[in-house]
């Protein structure tokens, strides 16, 4: 573990300001970042998505709440996963949902973000669902837009990615309900995890009683203990004892850019193996954002074993997309 | 015409001097002090009883965009509110577009700035041709266009042989190689001091080894050539410490800072704050302290604008995707009075380091109110209050986290070769 000590004098960095997000009355108007949300606000999200979560055994998986809203997914970074669980869950609201694609590059040449949004709320849209490679994108979006359109981040840069982190505190919070007694590690890849800041900051505001994160030097960002955690170099420390794993997917990129030497030692050191796992406690369960590299950070026999609830993470994934879309365009409907 | 400027406060720390006083004006220079000289008709008389007089300042660091990017702001807009910041001489950087690396270029910005009129503009050349960093400037030649320095601004030198070659070559043609300490691989494209604040926002980050250990390298090389070498821009404490220890060790170097970095941290960038996106970024509380250590012990001999003007587009985008740079010259002086109030300089130190001090380091005949010198003047009501707003804004980068700060001290007047290129209105 390491902890900078001179850094404990300071003052932690100042959240961000929660009134971008709000509603003047506390409702969710935007939702752009776990940080600087109060927790009754994560627990309604948590129970709304509850209500959510039968809606896909019925007959007939829609409820008309958002009926003649239109919902645009404004995607300027591949995306088929979360693309996809954000355009079902509009449409379980009974909303329009418009699919945009946008090449960034050609973004970069021509029209500039402002122009396209310009467009699009003049097209009456009532929210966008924004992932876009820049940290600071869905802020600089929702400072931006018509008081009249929501916008809710699927993702910016390394900085965010908010509904993943609640559908992954939802999942645990199927499986283990008291958070205030919970160790969970975060492994792998920190430095460039949109998932593992919000993770992070989602956890901490529930009142979990530790959160570690592990990874080698190289992929853990710098003075990341002021955002609330342990950090762990070596796996088998950071998994003693431990409740949950939640592991990070390791982008092929990272070997260019010197932080790893190898994905076979990458697998050495820090993929999750049955083994590794046995430190951890008995009833532990183990989580991943998807889409899994099989053999890099995780191995088969525990992405697909007894302990893994990968698959209800995809599953809750739309509850709470529901919850968020329709408590942000509820909120301004009603006032 | 000849002036009188009578009963104000006169501070001139090249000379020591700071008494209540007359300057005497006559044929652009400054002719004498406390007494009119013999023979001397007075044309006109300015009273400026309760204000300062002060040598006009002296700015290190300036883009004025042109030639190449007169959407963001031109020679005129730029020069015009250097004037009403009380900025008598300004040093703009060779990374325009094309790059000011030969005659042309120098003859270009030279003609469009007198003509301007109300300021004088003095250049620093490219130290390699382009400033693409592979072969050397025609350095010769821009010394005798009148360059007082020679720098890669921002734009990197990969091979230090290169480097090698560029400082000796300068130093064989007696030019100062103005250097940023920045290494572009360890800066790895980040936009952000990294830190907590870079980490809490996912913002790639700039360590502070980024220019720590370029200023090592930059040091073994300055020793080696005999270079005589100014650091631009220090961000960091350490890098400051640096300094005063090759100061010690009798190497001719010397360094400055911008203003704005004695008074922002990272914590500044807050919300996503792109006024607040730097180059060199905004470090910590820490080495804003050390910067500030390193002002008053003087191992930081100026302090400049590092004006930056944008168009309003450059800043409209997510942070990482914006420009760096901010709109400073009309911040200046009030930082500096600022540093005084906050007890970080006393006040004639702190004029010292924005006249004499950049004006040593670039060799000119400016920054101080000697006898003979030219009758370059800022005048200044130390007791106003103000506050910073865009609409005041003369410069046509209107990019300064700086906005609805209140200052106190006001210029009312700015005298270039005798002439008031300024007054208040």
């Amino acid at each position: 573990m390491s902890v900078n000590k001179s850094l404990t004098a300071l003052s932690p960095p100042g959240p961000l300001s929660a009134d971008i997000q709000l509603t003047a009355d506390g409702r969710l108007h935007h939702f752009l970042t776990i940080e600087g949300l109060p927790r009754t606000l994560l627990l309604e999200i948590l129970d709304t998505a509850k209500s959510f979560a039968g809606v896909k055994n019925q007959a007939v998986k829609k409820v008309p709440l958002l009926r003649g809203k239109t919902i645009v997914n404004l995607f300027f970074e591949a995306s088929t996963r979360t693309r996809t669980t954000f355009e079902l869950a509009a449409k379980r609201l009974s909303a329009d949902v418009l699919n945009l694609n946008i090449n960034y590059t050609a973004t970069v040449k021509g029209e500039s973000l402002l122009d396209t949004l310009r467009n699009l709320e003049a097209m009456y849209t009532d929210m966008f669902v924004v992932r876009h490679a820049d940290s600071g994108a869905a802020q600089f979006i929702a400072k931006h837009v018509a008081p009249h359109v929501s916008v809710i981040n699927a993702g910016d840069g390394r900085h965010a990615h908010p509904t993943q982190a609640m559908l992954d505190v939802f999942t645990i919070r199927r499986h283990k309900p008291d958070f205030s007694k919970l160790c969970i590690a975060i492994v792998g890849d920190i430095m460039h995890s949109r998932v593992a800041r919000s993770q992070i900051l989602a956890l901490n505001t529930l009142g979990a009683g530790e959160v570690r994160v592990v990874g080698p030097k190289t992929l853990i960002p710098v003075e990341v203990e002021r955002l609330g955690v342990r950090v762990f170099h070596d796996i088998a420390q950071g998994l003693k004892d431990v409740d949950v794993v939640m592991m990070l997917r390791l982008q092929k990129e990272r070997m260019q850019g010197a932080l790893l030497p190898s994905e076979h030692e990458y697998f050495q050191l820090y993929g999750l193996t049955e083994k590794r796992l046995s430190v951890a406690k008995p009833d532990v369960i183990v989580m991943h954002p998807g889409p899994i590299n099989r053999g890099v950070e995780i191995a088969s026999e525990v992405a697909d074993g007894a302990r893994s609830v990968i698959l209800e993470q995809v599953t809750y994934g739309i509850a709470i997309r529901m919850a968020v879309m329709s408590m942000a365009i509820g909120a301004r409907a009603e006032r | 015409m000849n002036l009188a400027i009578r009963r104000g406060r006169v501070i001139d720390p090249a000379n020591g001097v700071d008494r209540i006083t007359s300057l005497f004006v006559g044929g652009g220079q400054i002719l004498s002090i406390d007494d009119p000289p013999a023979d001397f008709g007075i044309d006109r008389t300015l009273d400026v009883e309760g204000q300062i007089v002060i040598p006009g300042l002296v700015d290190m660091a300036v883009r004025l965009r042109e030639p190449g990017q007169e959407y963001k702001a031109t020679i005129a807009s730029e020069t015009r509110a250097a004037a009403a910041a009380g900025i008598t001489s300004l040093c703009c950087l060779p990374d325009t577009s094309p790059a000011i690396d030969s005659p042309a270029e120098v003859e270009l910005v030279q003609q469009r700035a007198l003509a301007a009129g109300f300021c004088r503009v003095y250049i620093i050349g490219a130290l390699t041709a382009g400033l693409k960093g592979q072969t050397l400037s025609e350095m010769a030649a821009l010394k005798a266009a009148g360059c007082v320095g020679v720098s890669n601004a921002l734009q990197p030198i990969d091979n230090l042989l290169v480097l090698r070659r560029a400082m000796e070559y300068a130093a064989s043609q007696r030019l100062t190689v103005h250097l940023y300490p920045f290494d572009h691989a360890l800066a790895n494209q980040g936009c952000a001091h990294e830190g907590a604040v870079a980490t809490r926002l996912g913002l790639p980050g700039i360590p502070a080894a980024a220019e720590t250990a370029a200023m090592g390298q930059l040091l073994a090389l300055i020793e080696q050539t005999g270079v005589r070498a100014h650091f631009c821009r220090l961000s960091t404490a350490r890098a400051a410490n640096m300094v005063t220890r090759a100061t010690h060790d009798g190497l001719a170097v010397s360094a400055d800072v911008c203003a704005h970095q004695l008074f922002l941290t990272e914590e500044d960038i807050g919300d996503f704050n792109s006024l607040c996106h730097t180059l060199p970024p905004l470090r910590t509380k820490q080495d804003l302290e050390g910067l500030r250590q390193g002002v008053a012990r003087g191992s930081i001999i100026a302090i400049c604008s590092d004006h930056q003007p944008h168009d309003i587009d450059a800043k409209q985008a997510p942070f990482p995707a914006t420009e760096p740079g901010i709109s400073a010259l009309e911040s200046l002086l009030s930082l500096m009075l600022r540093l005084v109030e906050e007890g970080v300089l006393n006040l004639p130190d702190a004029i010292e380091r924005v006249t004499a001090g950049p004006a040593g380091v670039l060799g000119i005949a400016a920054g101080t109110l000697s006898i003979g010198s030219p009758a370059d003047i800022c005048i200044y009501r130390p007791d106003e209050h103000w506050s910073l707003t865009a609409d005041k804004l003369l410069s046509h980068g209107r990019n300064t986290p700086f906005l609805g700060w209140t200052f106190t001290g006001r210029i009312t007047h700015t005298l270039l070769g005798g002439q008031i290129v300024y007054q208040a209105p």
